[in-house]
């Protein structure tokens, strides 16, 4: 009794500090409680990468440009020991520098940027006209081929705007022809395709630039920016994806630089390389401007998971769902009463899902393990020792695995690619575990134990993908005080479990004796 | 039916997995007596200095490399039963009936060579069998020999009474019977049969197979209403005596009747499952209850075994005829129940 009491204080006190703190959150912080479409703050890094060579250091970065249409909450610049200066202030063309009189070996520099679209409407003004392009100089089978291709397209376009999408589409034609093959070199990376096709433009007498990008997606890290055309018709500037010759910016594209100069220049350095990470922040308008305020004082924010750098928070964004699998996984077992082979095995194939999608996930699931068994029952009579067979297994799991890829993408099913997601030690002692039951108890106790972890994975699943929760979780990490204190609580029901009610159900009938 | 109601099953006082983890494991159960129970080894020697009748033990091997020593070690024995000393749930045990030009015969008939043997008992000492897959040790024992009673309920394995121990005190009792469902193991997922056996007399009350009843064995067709289990009070008092021997609360002692030997102990369990309760058409609550409720724990088994028999006896027998005299009422009811 006196456990049980002291269990349900301590219970009651979680339940008490996290309830708290999250009403605390979101009455006097301000911070909604629940997701609010319209309004959200892309937080994006940029992490400078290069190995300096002990000479005097200079880095200097170009900053996406000013836009009406976006504020910039805050922008963050962060290197250790390094001088900082803004190169030039024109919103066009910002431009930062980091310098330091020698340093030697890998150095990092940060920028951060917070960013929101407003609901500003604008005029799109008319800019002034650009020089005229200067005619490239090409060698003259290039040329040549060059001038054919525009012909052609020519002979199919009525303005600029018509003449670059068709320009674009022709060089992204899927069946070139020879003339396409040579100018286009399927070899090259992006940058050549640019080139191309700004040069392409000026041979036409059409004004272009190169505008580099980044597509705004939450969660995203490692990126890299994204090349788009942008040509001037006379009167305006018209952006044009270079892969596919759509026109317009695409939703959720954030313009980082507009014309030719470079993004980064070290000098001093080598191996110099930019990544950029990506988060999604929602916050209503209104608690943009609290939160701000707040942030000098308010120590539950400064001490908070926002104030980890972007990469950390996107791995933790993840890591915080967690306990809702626990949670799941503690009532699938406890009061549904449903049998899953290894406890938290649910929770690691949900991690999978989330990353794969729920059925290619499934299907690639279902496949890894059924071959992964029928190769097993193989071992099983060639007389090995355990560990041996098991690391076997982990062999033929990642084969498995290897040619799921390949064989993907060969037929072009790209979600496939996503197979190296699933925790391969896992699954090898999934396939090892089940074949043992399958030996012992029967296929009838594999599909059961098999179909239980699945559907606890899948339910498991829904909840982490959910919208709210996903929301909720990130937002407010205190819902892990009231998760715990649930698990607490479920940790002491002693009562009967839904598939006992099947289990003990010859003993719901009368007995046969008693009808007499 | 498929599904029964909380109610019915409360007032029936059946105990479910959580009750009996939290209840009767949790608080009965120290974690730190399990190794007793857990290796077969250990129990065996606690068996013996407690003057309790195991069966004989043949040998042990713990190393990978003795298991060429194999071929001697079994040699000088025609049957013998090969178990893991760490195994659970009758997992990885191999029963040898007959041993003849280096062909080892199986309970059903099935001849075996010296190499399934010896790759049966490396997948033991790594652990296949074991809790957690720890590495593990494997022990060779006498076979048992069946008593006449149970010929007739049994196909091919030896029937097996599982006793409840609360604190000493035996609370409820089944038997178990192989079938040729169950693959000749004495598991009742696997569809073994499950008889409840009256704590006052010893006498079959009820049995089930697949949580259904049954009136006779499904392979001899030999109905329970005359199996009655011979020695029952020696062997409660064994079971009761298994207390002391562990200190364990909430134990499952597996008991077989050897034709010569009489009762012997082969197995203690520290987390006894709940299918016995259905093989009774009992609940354990109550007489978790009545045990409770007592005072002191009597430090004698035999008067613990007198209380149990006192309280624990079956008001009525589910598959006896009343009138015993008449054992047409018996089949008729039989056939009208299937």
């Amino acid at each position: 009794m006196q456990a049980s009491a002291r269990l349900y204080t301590v219970v009651i006190l979680i339940l008490f500090t996290g309830i708290g703190l999250i009403l605390y959150k979101h009455l006097i912080l301000g911070f909604p409680l629940m997701p609010d479409e319209k309004k959200f703050v892309w937080t994006i890094e940029a992490k400078i990468d290069f190995q300096a060579t002990g000479e005097p250091v200079i880095v200097s970065f170009a900053l996406p440009p000013k836009e009406p249409r976006l504020t910039f909450m805050e922008e963050d610049f962060a290197s250790s020991d390094y001088g900082f200066s803004e190169l030039s202030s024109d919103e066009e063309q910002r431009r930062v520098q980091w310098s330091k009189r020698s340093a030697k070996g890998a150095q990092t520099a940060y920028y951060r940027l917070s960013v929101y679209e407003n609901d500003k409407l604008i005029e799109s003004q008319p800019s002034d006209d650009p020089l005229p392009p200067q005619k490239p100089e090409l060698d003259e089978v290039f040329l040549t081929a060059s001038l054919t291709l525009l012909e052609t397209v020519r002979a199919k376009s009525a303005n600029p705007e018509i003449f670059t999408r068709e320009l674009i589409q022709t060089l992204n034609s899927p069946s070139p022809n020879q003339n396409q093959r040579l100018l286009r070199n399927d070899k090259a990376g992006e940058d050549y395709k640019t080139d191309l096709i700004l040069n392409l433009l000026a041979l036409e007498g059409i004004s272009a630039r190169v505008v580099r990008g980044l597509f705004l997606e939450d969660g995203r890290r490692r990126q890299s920016l994204t090349n788009f055309v942008e040509i001037h018709d006379g009167q305006k500037w018209i952006l044009f994806d270079q892969d596919t010759g759509r026109s317009g910016k695409p939703g959720n594209f954030l313009i980082w630089q507009r014309g030719g100069q470079s993004l980064l220049d070290v000098i001093g350095g080598k191996n110099s390389q930019v990544s950029f990470s990506i988060i999604k922040n929602i916050h209503s308008t209104r608690n943009l401007v609290v939160n701000s305020g707040m942030h000098a004082q308010a120590g539950l924010i400064d001490f908070s998971i926002y104030s980890l750098p972007i990469e950390q928070q996107t791995a933790f964004k993840m890591i915080l769902l967690l306990p809702i699998g626990a949670l799941i996984v503690v009532i699938m077992r406890i009061l549904v009463g449903i049998r899953t082979s290894g406890t938290f095995m649910p929770i690691l194939i949900a991690l999978a899902l989330i990353q794969t999608t729920l059925i290619t996930g499934i299907v690639i699931f279902l496949i890894v393990v059924s071959t992964g068994l029928l190769i097993r029952s193989y071992l099983s009579r060639l007389n090995l020792l355990l560990v041996a067979r098991i690391s076997a297994v982990i062999i033929v799991v990642i084969t498995i695995i290897a040619s799921i890829s390949i064989i993907s993408h060969k037929l072009g099913l790209s979600q496939a690619l996503q197979v190296t997601f699933f925790p391969m030690i896992i699954l090898a002692w999934t396939i090892e575990r089940m074949s043992v039951l399958w030996e012992e108890d029967g296929p009838r106790e594999v599909f059961i134990q098999g179909a239980g972890s699945l559907l606890t994975a899948v339910i498991a699943y829904l909840f982490m993908t959910n919208r709210t929760v996903e929301y909720l979780t990130f937002n407010f990490p205190e819902l892990m005080l009231v998760n715990l204190a649930l698990i607490l609580i479920l940790g002491q029901y002693t009562g009967y479990r839904l598939t006992e009610l099947y289990r003990f159900h010859s003993m719901g009938r009368h007995h046969a004796s008693d009808k007499r | 039916m498929l599904l029964t109601s909380v109610k019915r099953l409360r007032s029936m006082g059946i105990i479910g997995m959580n009750q009996r983890n939290f209840g009767l494991i949790g608080r009965y159960n120290p974690r730190h007596l399990y190794p007793l129970v857990d290796d077969k080894l250990k129990t065996k020697r606690l068996a013996q200095e407690a003057g309790i009748t195991v069966p004989q033990l043949l040998g042990t091997v713990h190393y990978q490399h003795d298991v060429r020593r194999l071929k001697d070690m079994l040699s000088a024995y025609n049957q013998f039963v090969i178990k893991p000393v760490k195994g659970s749930g009758g997992k990885g045990i191999l029963v040898i009936t007959e041993q003849d030009h280096n062909l080892y015969y199986k309970p059903s008939g099935d001849a075996v060579k010296l190499s399934h043997i010896e790759r049966h008992v490396s997948n033991i000492l790594s652990g296949l069998h074991s809790l957690g897959g720890k590495p593990d040790a494997v022990m060779i024992e006498s076979l048992i020999q069946i008593d006449p009673v149970f010929e007739d309920y049994s196909y091919e394995g030896i029937p097996d009474l599982r006793v409840i121990v609360l604190q000493g005190y035996p609370i409820m009792a089944m038997l178990r019977l192989a079938t040729h469902a169950s693959d000749g193991r004495a598991n009742l997922h696997q569809g073994a049969v499950g008889v409840g056996i009256d704590i006052g007399t010893g006498e079959a009350l009820h049995a089930v197979q697949y949580g259904d009843p049954v009136y006779f064995h499904p392979d001899t067709r030999k109905p329970f209403s005359n199996l009655t289990v011979p020695h029952w009070d020696k062997l409660l008092e064994l079971a009761a005596a298994c207390y002391e021997m562990t200190g364990l609360g909430y134990l499952g002692v597996d008991i077989v009747l050897d034709r010569n030997q009489g009762p012997m102990i082969i197995e203690l369990n520290a987390r006894p499952g709940l299918s016995i309760q259905v093989a009774n058409f009992a609940g354990l609550a109550p007489r978790v209850a009545a045990v409770e409720a007592l005072e002191t724990i009597d430090p004698d088994p035999q008067s613990r075994v007198q209380f149990s028999k006192r309280n624990f006896a079956a008001v009525r027998n589910l598959i006896r005829p009343r009138r015993r005299t008449n054992p047409a009422a018996f089949t008729l009811l039989a056939t009208k129940t299937n």
